[in-house]
């Protein structure tokens, strides 16, 4: 068999090399049934016994995975999570079958909730469902599984594992599962890669012996020919000196070997990307994309629903800068009943701030709700796609006449500033005439534009390089226009994650550069690597 | 802390009322239905929850019911209760949702 490639989505960063393990739900089947007073007192004795087991656990571990455990405890210990249970076993069921159609049924109501978050906690109640089984049926509820395995499976259970030594290098390779579950967030915070949503495994009967795990990008091969797998392991033992300086530093302000202090923000896409995250680890948010707020089949959001989701990550944010970014739909973001459909060449289109202007009834709902939100914390508007300085002066005017009409009704409301998204060479060129309170660097469109080459078509992806020293001087011309302007100037597209470059966006003059959650230890080590 | 049998005449209480918006995270989801019912059954009053005005009402002190109604980020949680510690009820559960369970 030749090796075999998987992409899915990645859950938990890190890289790790090992034997497959494969969970099986080894059901072992109850030797005897007895009449409903004997298994209702079966299942009674089961819930206890596993509720105890489940107290022992929390007594061994700490902080979110004692969490994650009294969250079972509490459900083992409601009787409505057993009600439909005894009332199969007084019908005549046997203890395990109706246990199992309970939760099932219970596991079901998960499954189908609309927030990811509710779907994630499906595998709390399995873990719970399995727990219980075991005690019925007097087998043991984990499988023991070596710390060094990839452990492969449609899911996995907290339980599963809490129950393996992870810091023998171990990983996590999963068909279905979610990075919003419980065993994502354990497996974040004790470092075991994790991947999921590979989809059905392609393979038959026997599975295969080897697989690498790249938890960054989310993908997983296996039975790796021996090429692959050295050059995997080569970056295994880079990234794992990377780590070792790097999680000393994520919650340090990040400072280069001599001592130049650079501002680390983050990009969030949704609110929830923050959920579990100290933000200790940031000076702020560079970029949120309120792309989400649009998507999906609910309509254009309305100033209320805005307001508030733009009030929490202020909130969040305590204080700190927080500069979201106006609608950039267009382009590959495609927004149904907004969007031109059918442009020859949506890229070069009506997208960003163009549409924003094209469509003031939507745009002015925006920025109504961003003046509301800003009286929560300290908030910074970005507007994306500005080719000229009369797209900036159009667009204060708009904001003004949104700040002045919400005062005049009295509600509680701030004029937050409004600075450009630099993404279009020629704002890049000229950003010293633009009327901008700050410029943030689109180092992603700004490459696609200058160097004429998408990321996405494999056939051009190698000339669209952020580190081409076309697309640096734009950015250094942009910083040089923030110095002179004396404007904030930072970097918000993937060339700021990219830790191959820090040295290079560093030496253009910039001091300030946001990256996604998962990507700030990494490039916080990477900063404190650079010199002058 | 309450002492749940020195008011268990056969009185009536005055149902009380109101609402509070989710401002956690992620909404009522696992730590914070433990905490909301953990809270509620420290009270002897009957406690319920609900997404709209008019219900369903779910049992406050359920964590199984409390996580079937799934409160997403941004819900109005309306609040139902009657009894004896009505009031204290109350404002510690609205404190604890305004407070958003101490995790917002």
């Amino acid at each position: 068999m030749g090796e075999i490639h998987l992409t899915g989505h990645p859950a938990s960063p890190g890289l790790a090399i090992g034997p497959v393990a494969v969970l099986t739900s080894a059901a072992a089947s109850r030797a005897a049934k007895g009449d409903p007073a004997q298994e209702a007192a079966a299942l009674k004795v089961a819930i206890e016994g596993a509720a105890v087991e489940l107290a022992d656990l929390i007594a061994t571990v700490h902080g979110e995975a004692a969490e994650i455990l009294e969250f079972q405890v509490a459900m083992l210990g409601d009787d409505a999570l057993a009600e439909g249970a005894y009332e199969a076993i007084a019908a005549g069921t046997a203890a395990d079958d109706a246990w199992r159609a309970a939760l099932d049924a219970e596991i079901a109501g998960y499954r189908a909730a609309d927030e990811e978050y509710f779907r994630a906690r499906a595998a709390d109640l399995v873990d719970i469902r399995d727990r219980v089984l075991a005690g019925l049926n007097g087998a043991d509820a984990v499988a023991k599984i070596s710390g060094d395995s990839v452990v492969m499976g449609d899911d996995i259970s907290p339980s599963t594992f809490l129950a393996v030594d992870w810091t023998r290098g171990g990983a996590i390779a999963l068909a279905a599962g979610s990075p919003s579950s419980h065993v994502a967030m354990l497996a974040r915070s004790r470092g075991a890669p994790m991947v999921v949503g590979l989809g059905p495994l392609p393979w038959n009967g026997q599975p295969p012996s080897l697989a690498l795990v790249d938890g960054d990008t989310g993908t997983v091969i296996f039975d790796p020919k021996p090429e692959t797998r050295r050059l995997f392991e080569h970056r295994m033992a880079a990234a794992n000196a990377a780590q070792l300086a790097a999680d000393a530093g994520r919650l340090k302000p990040a400072l280069t070997a001599d001592g130049r202090r650079i501002t680390v923000l983050l990009n969030v896409a949704a609110p929830e990307d923050l959920a579990g995250l100290d933000p200790a680890i940031c000076d702020g948010i560079g970029l949120v994309r309120t792309e989400f707020l649009f998507e999906g089949s609910r309509g254009l959001p309305g100033e209320d629903a805005q307001y508030a989701v733009y009030r929490r990550i202020l909130e969040w944010a305590a204080e700190r800068p927080v500069t979201i970014r106006t609608l950039d739909a267009g382009g590959d973001k495609p927004i149904a009943g907004l969007t031109v459909d059918g442009e020859r060449n949506p890229f070069l289109g009506l997208r960003g701030i163009r549409l924003s202007l094209a469509r003031p009834e939507v745009f002015r709902v925006q920025l109504r709700a961003l003046c509301r939100a800003a009286v929560h914390g300290t908030l910074k508007v970005m507007l994306p796609m500005i080719a000229v300085p009369a797209e900036v002066d159009r667009a204060n005017v708009m904001l003004d006449v949104e700040f002045a009409a919400l005062r005049a009704e009295g509600i509680a409301c701030a004029r937050p500033p409004l600075g450009i998204m630099v993404e279009v060479p020629a704002a890049a060129l000229c950003a010293e005439d633009f009327g901008a309170a700050f410029y943030s660097i689109g180092s992603n469109d700004l490459t696609q534009y200058t160097m004429a080459a998408a990321r996405d078509i494999g056939a051009v992806a190698d000339l669209n390089d952020a580190g081409h020293p076309a697309v640096l001087a734009l950015i250094a011309r942009t910083v040089e226009a923030g110095r002179k302007r004396g404007v904030e100037v930072s970097l918000c597209g993937d060339a700021a994650a990219d830790t191959r470059l820090t040295k290079a966006l560093l030496a253009t003059g910039l001091t300030t550069l946001s990256v996604s959650p998962i990507a700030v230890a990494r490039l916080k080590a990477a900063i404190a690597g650079v010199t002058a | 802390m309450h002492d749940a049998n020195a008011n268990r005449a056969a009185q009536t209480f005055a149902t009380l009322t109101a609402s509070a918006v989710l401002v956690n995270p992620v909404g009522l989801h696992a730590r914070p239905s433990v905490k909301l019912t953990q809270l509620a059954k420290g009270f002897t009053a009957k406690i319920e929850i609900a997404l709209a005005t008019d219900g369903p009402w779910t049992d406050a002190k359920s964590p199984v019911k409390v996580m079937r109604v799934k409160a997403p980020q941004g819900a109005t949680l309306h609040f139902r209760i009657a009894g004896p510690d009505g009031e204290a009820a109350l404002a510690a559960m609205l404190a604890l949702v305004h407070d958003g369970f101490g995790e917002a």
